[in-house]
């Protein structure tokens, strides 16, 4: 058996066993092997897209959720603006009509202090004036007492007349 | 822990093999009636890388450890077939085979048939048998038993293994199945896809598959002690390089058959003188695949063997201490080689049968 001479059996056999071989391989290890790797890989990427799609679902959605919080804190702040504006402004008003109302009340109790006052001058010049009557009359009773002051008197009181 | 135990058993294990084949010459030297002979190195070297009509393992003569395989031979008369047991493990021509009325030796591990009348072999002064002839022999020789045994293995790593664990699953394997499954993918992505494009690789995955993995297993399948050089032997490379010109030729399609014969955007002249280098590459591409694995192969089963043969030729058991991790280093840097030349051997015919079937863009 020489080292570079083919021997025929040999290269008979390996052929044979190598087609044989070939075609077992082929039929129940390769094509099974690289179908289901192949299987495997595709459902694999599918894994792999749906992971990525929802994370980017959840990213939007994570978007959706910061947008809507943020619109319900725009809200919310809104809603405070607008109660605190609400809450001032019922104070001012409240207190511009109480002011009004104690004003009210000051000009009214100012009016009748202004009337009382009036009607307790007016009473008083009234008690002056029977005071004063009186008192002219107790004098006039006492001075025209006698006939000659009476004369004197209506004289005096005619000669005014006179000149006027 | 468990890798530094691995790692020391492995070392222990390729010692052994490296070791191993010592043994066995140290025996067949040690017998009474061979002790006086010379140690031919090439001899021994030659005997262990050709091959053999029965699988030797170790032991000489009628002693050795020997499996005995069928001898087929298709004559005139038609087949007969008997035990390589039968020639009582005589390479020389001496014991004659009687059977179905004619007669066989085994020279040198070719089988001759015995002209009718003749009785022993005669020679001439080249040592050329006078009255025999060769018949085809079919015989299960070391390497298709060799061969026989690459495909068990085969079909156990991977239709009963992978492909099973695939039938039933949809997960990936786990150990052993995986490794498989990875080397299968590293065909794939590496040597099929690259060379063949994504559009025609599935059409040859089971040719790249099949041939590195024959490639593969055989190889390192030889680099067990007693083994056959199965992938070292040119009959073998032969084959497989035929496979590899046969796909190129059946695939090859229109461009590359213009390319080829008719090679466009170039002077007219030059094209009859590029039609007959291009001719000739055809066949020197397949060719070469065949040389490179046979010849890698062998080179190193003959480095390994002749550095344990050194022992024998300085006949001192001291020069053990050098050969011995010499031929370790090469067994290690072997088991490289096995690799590689299944590589090479695969990505060159995916490249050649990717340059048959690729589509040009039309200049």
């Amino acid at each position: 058996m020489e080292l570079i001479t083919p021997e025929f059996g040999l290269f008979f056999w390996q052929t044979i066993v190598f087609l044989v071989l070939l075609f077992i391989m082929a039929k129940f290890a390769w094509k099974p092997i690289l179908n289901s790797v192949r299987n495997r890989e595709q459902s694999i990427n599918d894994a792999l897209a749906s992971a990525e799609n929802a994370r980017k679902e959840m990213q939007n959605l994570k978007a959706d959720n910061d947008q809507l919080l943020k619109e319900a804190r725009a809200e919310r702040d809104a809603i405070l603006k607008e109660a605190r504006e609400l809450k001032e402004k019922t104070i001012a008003d409240a207190s511009e009509e109480a002011k009004a109302k104690a004003d009210k009340i000051v000009a009214d109790a100012k009016r009748s202090i202004e009337l009382e006052k009036q009607s307790a001058m007016a009473e008083l010049k009234n008690q002056v004036a029977e005071l004063s009557v009186e008192i002219a009359e107790k004098v006039l009773r006492k001075e025209l007492s006698g006939k000659k002051e009476q004369h004197q008197m209506i004289e005096k009181m005619l000669g005014e007349a006179k000149l006027n | 822990m468990t890798a530094y135990k691995s790692l020391v058993i492995s070392v222990y294990l390729t010692l052994a093999f490296a070791i191993f084949p010592l043994f066995t010459f140290a025996q067949e030297h040690e017998s009474p009636e061979e002790a006086e002979e010379e140690f031919n190195a090439t001899e021994m070297i030659m005997h262990h890388i050709g091959d053999s009509h029965g699988w030797h393992f170790f032991g000489e003569g009628e002693n050795s450890w020997t499996l005995p395989l069928p001898v087929i031979l298709y004559t005139e008369n038609g087949l007969v077939t008997f035990m390589s047991s039968e020639f009582h493990h005589d390479t020389e021509g001496e014991h004659v085979v009687e059977k179905d009325g004619m007669r066989f030796v085994n020279l040198h591990e070719d089988i001759y048939r015995l002209d009718a009348d003749a009785t022993a072999v005669e020679f001439d002064a080249e040592h050329h048998p006078l009255n025999a002839s060769k018949p085809w022999d079919l015989s299960i020789t070391k390497n298709v038993a060799a061969m026989f045994l690459t495909v068990i293995l085969m079909i156990l790593f991977f239709s009963v293994g992978l492909a099973r664990h695939h039938k039933k699953n949809t997960h990936a394997p786990k150990g052993f199945n995986n490794v498989l499954e990875t080397l299968v993918l590293f065909v794939r992505d590496e040597i099929a896809i690259p060379q063949l494009g994504e559009k025609k690789y599935m059409k040859f995955m089971p040719f790249l598959l099949t041939v590195f993995f024959f490639i593969w297993i055989t190889n390192l399948m030889g680099l067990l002690p007693g083994a056959a050089n199965v992938t070292g032997n040119i009959a073998v490379t032969v084959s497989l390089g035929l496979f590899t010109l046969v796909l190129i030729l059946v695939n090859g399609n229109k461009d590359f058959w213009k390319h080829t014969f008719w090679m466009p955007g170039i002077p007219t002249w030059v094209k009859p003188i590029l039609a007959i280098v291009e001719g000739a590459g055809l066949f020197i591409k397949p060719i070469a695949l065949m040389i490179r694995l046979f010849a890698n192969i062998t080179a190193g089963h003959i480095i390994i063997l002749s550095l344990i043969g050194l022992i024998f030729i300085l006949e001192h058991a001291g020069v053990a201490g050098i050969s011995v991790p010499f031929a370790l280093f090469i067994t290690v840097l072997e088991l490289l080689v096995a690799f590689l030349q299944a590589f090479i051997f695969t990505i060159l015919s995916a490249l050649f049968i990717g340059m048959a079937v690729e589509e040009h863009e039309h200049h």
